[in-house]
């Protein structure tokens, strides 16, 4: 009974967001003429998802124009650490007063920043804006190196915090008492899982527990990372190609380092073939092994959380750009249907994401630290016959 | 790909480095290590008190058995003592029997003579007053005849006639 108040109760709820929107939606349709910064057309569209896609230097929640017809923005300014000609240069991203556009230039330090796309430039000597040339690349600025607190990092580091917090509280918890409880609870089965059905299975029992730490540590980063971008906040950390290179390099480092000499040996010398293979099969292997797998695991993650996030936030566009076939409440009911069910399926790859990232990673270190029980014969003759075993053998 | 590279942060790729190595160092000091020896633990507790209770379970098994045994050796005991005692009772009572027999038989063989011997000294006493009832019977029978002297001459007359002197 209690439990059908309250789905009555969301479902009050939802709909009247739905009208909320969908008059919102009315309302902006009135004032079509207004050129100001808000999104109606596709190509505003277009450059409002590519824009949210990327990194940003400010901590953006919403904006509105207010009955004055001005353009309010909240949220909050994050540090800009830039390290350009004149050396390190810190200020608040607020002195760029919201613009991508790369029209407000801040004077530190000596130098000139611009904010062109999200991108941080610096104008050369003399230039008192930027010109761009026929590809739209801008000719007389360069990019500092950027080491601000951008949202993403600011993101990166909320939630390194919270698994910080969370999870030594869960250490904590042993000291005096053999089962956790309260969100304890929620988190031990999580570490079990990752250890008995990542970590375990691809490693192997005798070698699992050194990895352990990283794998845990990447699976939990991504995991609660992926899901952070599902919430109307706008991170989109783990679709930044720097921060899944960062994490697969992690990964080539790891199983690069620990590789014994079976690892090498199969790598640089197969057993078990022709001579004459073995250099093509060894410029294979180390193609495989030090571009295909560290990429394949950043492309993977990057694309399909970027995908998720166009597709939910194209899927809320319906909602604008399909108002004048099926009217404001018609395109604001299927944006919502459509957007709510990807959301649910983006929910689920936010977990399989974290997963399979974790999972090959264990894969690959278990690949390079496994145990071959026999000694090749030096002629050459096959160990296996059958490419099943040979699998196995890996796994 | 060149939009691809051309959003590739350099300072972004950085901070993330260094946060993420930061984090994986923290995390398996103040967590990961912590969380799995504890976990560890409690798994190898949970194994040890499952073992000891299987071996106590073994144990219990194994006292039941001895009891068992005690008790199957009781019973047998008890059974071989009845036994015994049913044997011995069997062969007092064919012992008492035999004795009451043989004194019986040797109470009878005394009787017997005991008997005979009677008999004997009747018969010899019997004898004895037979012969001397005879020789009264005898004597007053000769006593008789001899009182009648004429007959008594005729007698010896007669017998002289029949004895020929040879």
């Amino acid at each position: 009974m209690e439990r059908a108040l309250y789905s009555i109760k969301f479902f009050g709820l939802l709909f009247s967001l739905l009208f909320t929107i969908s008059s919102v939606a009315n309302e902006v349709n009135g004032n079509e003429a207004q050129n100001d910064e808000r999104i109606n057309t596709e190509g505003e569209i277009r450059d409002y998802i590519q824009h949210h896609i990327k990194d940003a230097h400010d901590f953006h929640l919403v904006s509105y124009t207010n009955d004055a017809g001005e353009r309010v923005h909240v949220g909050f300014p994050l540090p800009v650490i830039l390290v350009g000609e004149n050396g390190i240069t810190t200020f608040m991203s607020s002195e760029f007063h919201h613009d991508t556009n790369g029209e407000v230039v801040v004077e530190k330090n000596g130098s000139r920043f611009v904010n062109f796309h999200g991108k941080i430039y610096e104008l050369e000597n003399g230039a008192a804006s930027m010109i761009f040339d026929a590809e739209h690349h801008p000719t007389n600025a360069s990019r500092p190196l950027d080491l601000s607190i951008t949202k993403s990092v600011f993101g990166i580091l909320v939630i390194g915090l919270l698994m910080l917090w969370w999870f030594s509280s869960l250490a904590r918890q042993y000291k005096n008492r053999r089962i956790p409880k309260g969100f304890g609870r929620v988190l031990e089965p999580l570490v079990i899982y990752v250890r008995d059905e990542i970590a375990k299975p691809n490693i192997g029992e005798k070698k699992y527990r050194k990895f352990t730490g990283y794998l845990m540590t990447v699976f939990f980063f991504i995991w609660i990372l992926n899901l952070l971008g599902l919430t109307p906040l706008g991170f989109n950390v783990t679709g930044q190609i720097a921060v899944t290179a960062a994490l697969a390099i992690f990964t080539l480092i790891i199983y690069t380092a620990s590789g014994n000499r079976d690892y090498w040996m199969h790598m640089l010398w197969m057993p078990g073939v022709p001579i004459l293979i073995r250099p093509v099969l060894a410029v294979i292997e180390l193609v495989g092994a030090f571009i295909i797998k560290p990429f394949s695991l950043l492309v993977r993650l990057f694309a399909n959380i970027s995908a998720g996030h166009i597709i939910v936030m194209s899927l809320v566009a319906i909602m604008i750009t399909l108002k004048a076939e099926i009217t404001p409440v018609g395109s604001t009911a299927l944006s919502f249907v459509l957007a709510l069910f990807i959301s649910v399926i983006e929910i689920l790859v936010a977990f399989l994401q974290a997963y399979i990232f974790t999972m090959l990673s264990a894969l690959f270190i278990g690949m390079a630290v496994a145990e071959h029980d026999h000694e090749h014969d030096s002629d050459g003759t096959p160990e296996h016959t059958d490419a099943e075993d040979v699998r196995a053998d890996f796994i | 790909m060149d939009q691809l590279l051309n959003d590739f942060s350099p300072g972004l790729f950085i901070m993330q480095t260094v946060i993420l190595l930061v984090l994986i160092f923290l995390m398996v000091k103040f967590a990961w290590k912590p969380i799995l020896n504890s976990l560890n633990e409690r798994e190898e507790g949970i194994q040890g008190a499952l073992d000891a209770a299987e071996k106590a379970k073994l144990e219990m098994q194994n006292l039941q058995a001895d009891n068992e045994k005690l008790l199957q050796e009781a019973r047998s005991e008890r059974e071989a003592m009845l036994k015994d005692a049913r044997e011995i009772k069997t062969k007092m009572i064919a012992d008492a029997k035999e004795e009451a027999k043989s004194e019986a038989d040797k109470m009878i063989v005394q009787a017997q003579t005991a008997i005979e011997s009677e008999k004997k000294a009747a018969i010899a006493e019997m004898k004895q007053t037979v012969a001397s009832l005879s020789l009264e019977i005898a004597e007053k029978v000769v006593k008789h005849e001899l009182s009648d002297k004429d007959k008594q001459l005729e007698l010896v007359d007669q017998m002289l006639g029949d004895a020929k002197l040879n």
